[in-house]
């Protein structure tokens, strides 16, 4: 071994026989006594199926990965798996990512090197565009919702989008968390009065340049703004349940670019820059920067003030004619390496003692998926007995949720927002 | 004067590390086993490189099986130049990337010039370390108070209103210098990483000049100070820097957390726009963002290749500048300016630094007061516990990749001297390798390689990605002392009876401790401030301080960015504190060790 390049030859040919070699090991086999694969329903702990999968999942590490930019959401997640820790013996292990995209990427690179088993991620915190794109590339699988018993108390039918994530049906590939829904958040010392709709928001605007911002697109809540300016200002919100490649894109958009090219000058810092992520608009209002902010939880405002982040003079409320919702889900790749702790985790996330921890806004604050009237009196009660927070809405003011636009929708929006501000 | 000139052009002699030359049949057994070493090196470091572009650069041609990608095609290359802001994100990459490197290099050259050997020159060094271990995303985040709409700075201006009675800036202004469409802050952000860099650099390759005669031979000649610099000595410093220079070049026009978070966002320079593309959830947008990477490349390629014509230029051009025979004036012109160019820096440093150390212990910090109102220890007490693990990693990961360079750069240069090795240009140019290729352009080809190889996602694989960043800084700052030590102290040991490997531990070693842990401490803070790297190996499986706080940048409660950014810059200052004190404790009775 004289010369450098050698060396490296000698490597890249090494690399190659590994290469040859993960290839050529024969894929995992599906066996057909698996319980999670299992194809019949489970409606109750005590099914032996359930015990079954119980029993696989002791002692394994369920490696939990979702975004990871709030702390409350974190603690939650801690609790949560201490929990699980203690009552089914699986070990869950917190992966944060900043961008659940990450994680997509990240499935897709183990498929690139023909990992089917063994992967690195055991159950994905997703919903809408992200699911839709793991969905369409095979990267989740098989079905597992059907076999969780807690499954049977989510408020199917009042919130559709527990089975259907932004028009695209779920399939069994993943089982709903907890819900969303935009309310707009001010602080009545320095606003009180705030614009009650999308138009009215522009015209607040002009006598008030630069005090609103939305984040820049493809951020999460940067899109939402978007689609919930489409839904108002768009002559016919129905198209948009239709994929955006089906109709006339142009034409159903136009009304809001127009509304935008007026807009954004009128933005934080005159447009030319962006909020980066939702939470920093929370951030943007306390320091005066902004008047106006958004947020995707209802009860984030809540939070903000008992955490000192927000003055308590802030509230919240839902534009006239109400605003978007929508629900986020877990799911399990095809190559989770500990499926069965995954399916365990994901029934503990599903029962009313998580659920109702989560609607606690001095833990997390996220809306429940359950529906009230599925489940035993005793939860129900303390469901209701939960005291909600100052800034949060009762679940009637937040009044019906606006259907998301199909999931093609927000590419096509963002690439046509990027084309023409991000640019 | 000819003879400094054909010095510009005939590149670097005595920094050159890297003992890649063969050895000679008489010298192989000299070297034993130690000869493996380098080659090992080599591998584990320029291998992950080379295969990393590799990897990057197939599907940037349309292959990439598990995406349905077999045929090669120069479609990715299409797109990739169709895309919007294509044009402006490479303009903002080039030029917040040359314009901060050329305003760092003027900084610690004028510096240098104006007050090499002075009282304030020590105080400039001793400023060094701190501002060399303060990681990228800390003081990023800093400089985000002091420049933000609501930050500091206005806060100040609103307070000096106050004072004079005039109401400025009752509420916060609707433009800030930060995210700006045109980089400044960005540039800003990169001047105060980059100018302690070069200074540091150009004080070692101060040391391979003899500037004190040079530059006594010139002042009798008659020339001023500036001019016996300029003419004398800077021709001879310049290719001892030159490598450096291309380094920081490189990293700033292809750096990710920084842009991230001082960057403008619409759009935001190329290395960023790389990144979004890989993270799209659109799995096609891969080809794209493969094809960008290499174009990100080109971009670095280019940009080194333009400033290596621009040198040959200015040589050229100032040939009759330097033989004229003009004696010059003083140097007090660049005097002034430059110390407060460097009061500048540190100050911001300084300043970014305090502003988060405030904001991780405020309650309520609400504009426009210029301190918080309240203070409350709640985000350390979650921090600690939200952050143990991640500041665990850290360490282990700083840890053990500075153990293995040191390991490695120790094995080198003793081979080197066993051997009688002559250390040559080429060989630096290979160990600056992973400073020169921008990162983002051989990252995501690593991660496909570590997931073949499975070891995505493991702590080795963290330690390897880290490893080569590390090693070159480590190499670097060991090269010089070990070479220089005097090699009458290992003969006169050799004389006395002692085996070569007592002689290596037991007088080499502790002769060198301080550099080595000096190079160690060094190490740490480069492992520490590794994002992309951490990012892409750690496969989210292991967080840093640094991927902590850059994800919590944008979003998360102002006090735990304020915690997190403090524990990360806590890491490097304990890692040069512990440098600076293990030999004072180890050799107080030792007064030439001390």
């Amino acid at each position: 071994m004289r010369s450098p390049l050698r060396a490296v030859a000698l490597l890249l040919a090494a690399l190659a026989i590994g290469f040859s070699s993960v290839l050529s090991s024969p894929t995992g086999q599906a066996q057909a006594d698996d319980p999670t694969r299992a194809a019949e329903p489970i409606t109750s702990h005590d099914d032996p199926r359930w015990q079954a999968i119980l029993a696989e999942a002791r002692g394994q590490t369920v490696f939990f990965n979702g975004w990871g930019g709030a702390d409350r959401i974190n603690d939650y997640v801690a609790w949560a798996a201490d929990r699980a820790e203690d009552l089914y013996g699986i070990r869950v292990e917190h992966v944060r990512v900043g961008d659940v995209a990450e994680i997509v990427s990240r499935v897709l690179a183990e498929r690139t090197a023909g990992r089917t088993e063994g992967g690195s991620v055991d159950l994905a915190w997703i919903n809408g565009e992200n699911f839709a794109a793991m969905k369409e590339n095979g990267l989740l699988g098989p079905p597992f919702v059907h076999l969780l018993p807690n499954f049977r108390f989510v408020d199917t039918e009042a919130r559709p989008t527990t089975v259907i994530d932004f028009g695209v049906p779920t399939d069994g590939l993943e089982s709903p968390w907890g819900m969303a829904q935009l309310v707009f958040v001010h602080d009545t010392a320095v606003l009180p009065d705030p614009p009650r709709s999308i138009p009215a928001l522009l015209n607040w605007a002009r006598d008030n340049p630069g005090r609103f911002a939305y984040p820049q697109p493809p951020d999460f809540h940067g899109t939402t703004f978007l689609k919930q300016a489409l839904i108002t200002l768009t002559a016919d919100p129905e198209l948009l349940q239709q994929p955006a490649d089906q109709v006339d894109f142009d034409a159903v958009t136009a009304p809001l670019w127009t509304y935008l090219d007026q807009l954004n000058p009128l933005l934080w810092r005159g447009g030319s820059a962006f909020a980066q992520s939702g939470p920093q608009l929370i951030g943007l209002l306390d320091d005066g920067e902004i008047d106006l902010a958004f947020n995707f939880n209802p009860s984030e405002a809540s939070a903000a003030i008992a955490n000192g982040q927000l003055p308590d003079t802030v509230r919240t409320y839902v534009l006239d004619g109400g605003t978007i919702g929508n629900t986020h889900f877990v799911a399990v790749p095809f190559n989770a390496n500990a499926r069965a702790g995954a399916i365990v985790f994901a029934d503990f996330l599903l029962s009313p003692e998580a659920q109702l921890r989560k609607v606690d806004p001095q833990i997390w604050g996220d809306p429940t998926v359950l529906a009230m009237d599925r489940l035993p009196e005793a939860w129900r009660v303390r469901f209701e007995e939960m005291p909600l927070g100052v800034a949060t809405l009762p679940p009637d003011a937040l009044g019906t949720p606006l259907l998301e636009p199909h999931p093609s929708w927000m590419p096509a929006l963002e690439a046509e927002w990027q084309r023409r501000y991000g640019a | 004067m000819a003879a400094p000139l054909r010095r510009l052009n005939a590149g670097p002699g005595r920094l050159a590390a890297r003992p890649a030359v063969r050895p000679s049949p008489s010298t192989d057994r000299r070297g034993g086993w130690l000869s493996v070493v380098p080659i090992g090196t080599l591998a584990i470091f320029l291998g992950p490189v080379v295969l990393g572009l590799i990897g990057t650069a197939v599907p940037a041609f349309g292959v990439l099986p598990a995406l349905g990608g077999t045929e090669p095609t120069l479609e990715p290359w299409r797109t990739l130049l169709d895309a919007p802001g294509l044009g402006r994100s490479v303009a903002l990459s080039v030029g917040t990337g040359v314009v901060s490197t050329v305003l760092a290099l003027a900084l610690a050259l004028a510096v240098v010039i104006g007050w090499h050997g002075t009282r304030p020159f020590r105080w400039v060094q001793h400023t060094l370390a701190p501002l060399l271990a303060l990681p990228h995303a800390a003081l990023a985040l800093g400089l985000t108070f002091l420049l933000a709409a609501s930050g500091w700075g206005v806060r100040l201006l609103h307070g000096f209103g106050d004072l004079a009675g005039m109401e400025l800036f009752a509420r916060p202004p609707l433009f800030a210098p930060l995210q700006d469409p045109y980089g400044i802050a960005l540039t800003l952000g990169l001047v105060l990483k980059e100018a302690p860099f070069l200074l540091l650099m150009t004080l070692a390759a101060l040391g391979q000049i003899d500037v004190r005669r040079n530059l006594a031979a010139a002042r009798a000649l008659g020339y001023g100070p500036l001019a016996a610099w300029l003419k004398v000595v800077v021709p001879q410093l310049y290719p001892q820097i030159r490598l450096p220079i291309y380094a920081v070049l490189a990293f700033a026009v292809s750096v990710v957390d920084v842009a991230l978070i001082l960057g403008p966002s619409t759009p935001p320079p190329l290395a960023v726009q790389v990144l979004r593309w890989f993270n799209d959830p659109d799995l096609s947008m891969r080809f794209v963002a493969s094809a960008g990477a290499c174009l990100q490349l080109c971009l670095v390629i280019g940009l080194i290749g333009a400033w290596r014509l621009g040198e040959l230029a200015v040589a050229r051009g100032c040939r009759r500048l330097l033989t004229n025979g003009r004696r010059g004036r003083t140097a007090r012109s660049i005097r002034v300016p430059a110390m407060g160019g460097w009061a500048l820096v540190a100050g911001l440093c300084a300043l970014a630094t305090l502003a988060m150390i405030l904001k991780s212990v405020a309650g309520r910090w609400r504009f426009p007061d210029l301190l918080p109102t309240a203070f409350t220890l709640d985000a350390w007490a979650r921090g600690l516990t939200v952050l143990a693990e991640p500041l665990a990693v850290t360490v282990v990961a700083a840890l053990a990749a500075t153990v293995v360079a040191l390991a490695l750069t120790v094995g080198c240069l003793e081979y080197e001297r066993r051997a009688g090795i002559k250390p040559t240009t080429r060989a630096l140019w290979l160990l600056y390798t992973p400073l020169l290729v921008p990162q983002i352009a051989f990252l995501f080809g690593i991660q496909v390689l570590l997931v073949i190889l499975r070891l995505d996602g493991t702590l080795f694989a963290l330690i390897w990605s880290h490893l080569l960043f590390v090693l070159p800084y480590v190499f670097l700052s060991l090269a010089d002392p070990w070479r220089s030590l005097d090699p009458r102290y290992e003969r006169t040991a050799r004389c006395l009876g002692v085996a070569p490997a007592a002689v290596f531990w037991r007088v080499k070693l502790p002769m060198l401790l301080r550099p080595l842990l000096f190079a160690a401490a060094i190490g740490v803070a480069v492992s520490v401030a590794q994002y992309l790297p951490t990012l892409f190996a750690g496969a989210g499986r292991y967080a840093t301080l640094t991927t902590e706080a850059v994800g919590q940048a944008s979003g998360a409660d102002r006090r735990t960015i304020g915690v997190t950014a403090v524990a990360q810059m806590v890491v490097p200052i304990v890692a040069f504190t512990l440098a600076l004190a293990i030999p004072a404790i180890l050799f107080r009775h030792r007064k030439g060790l001390r």
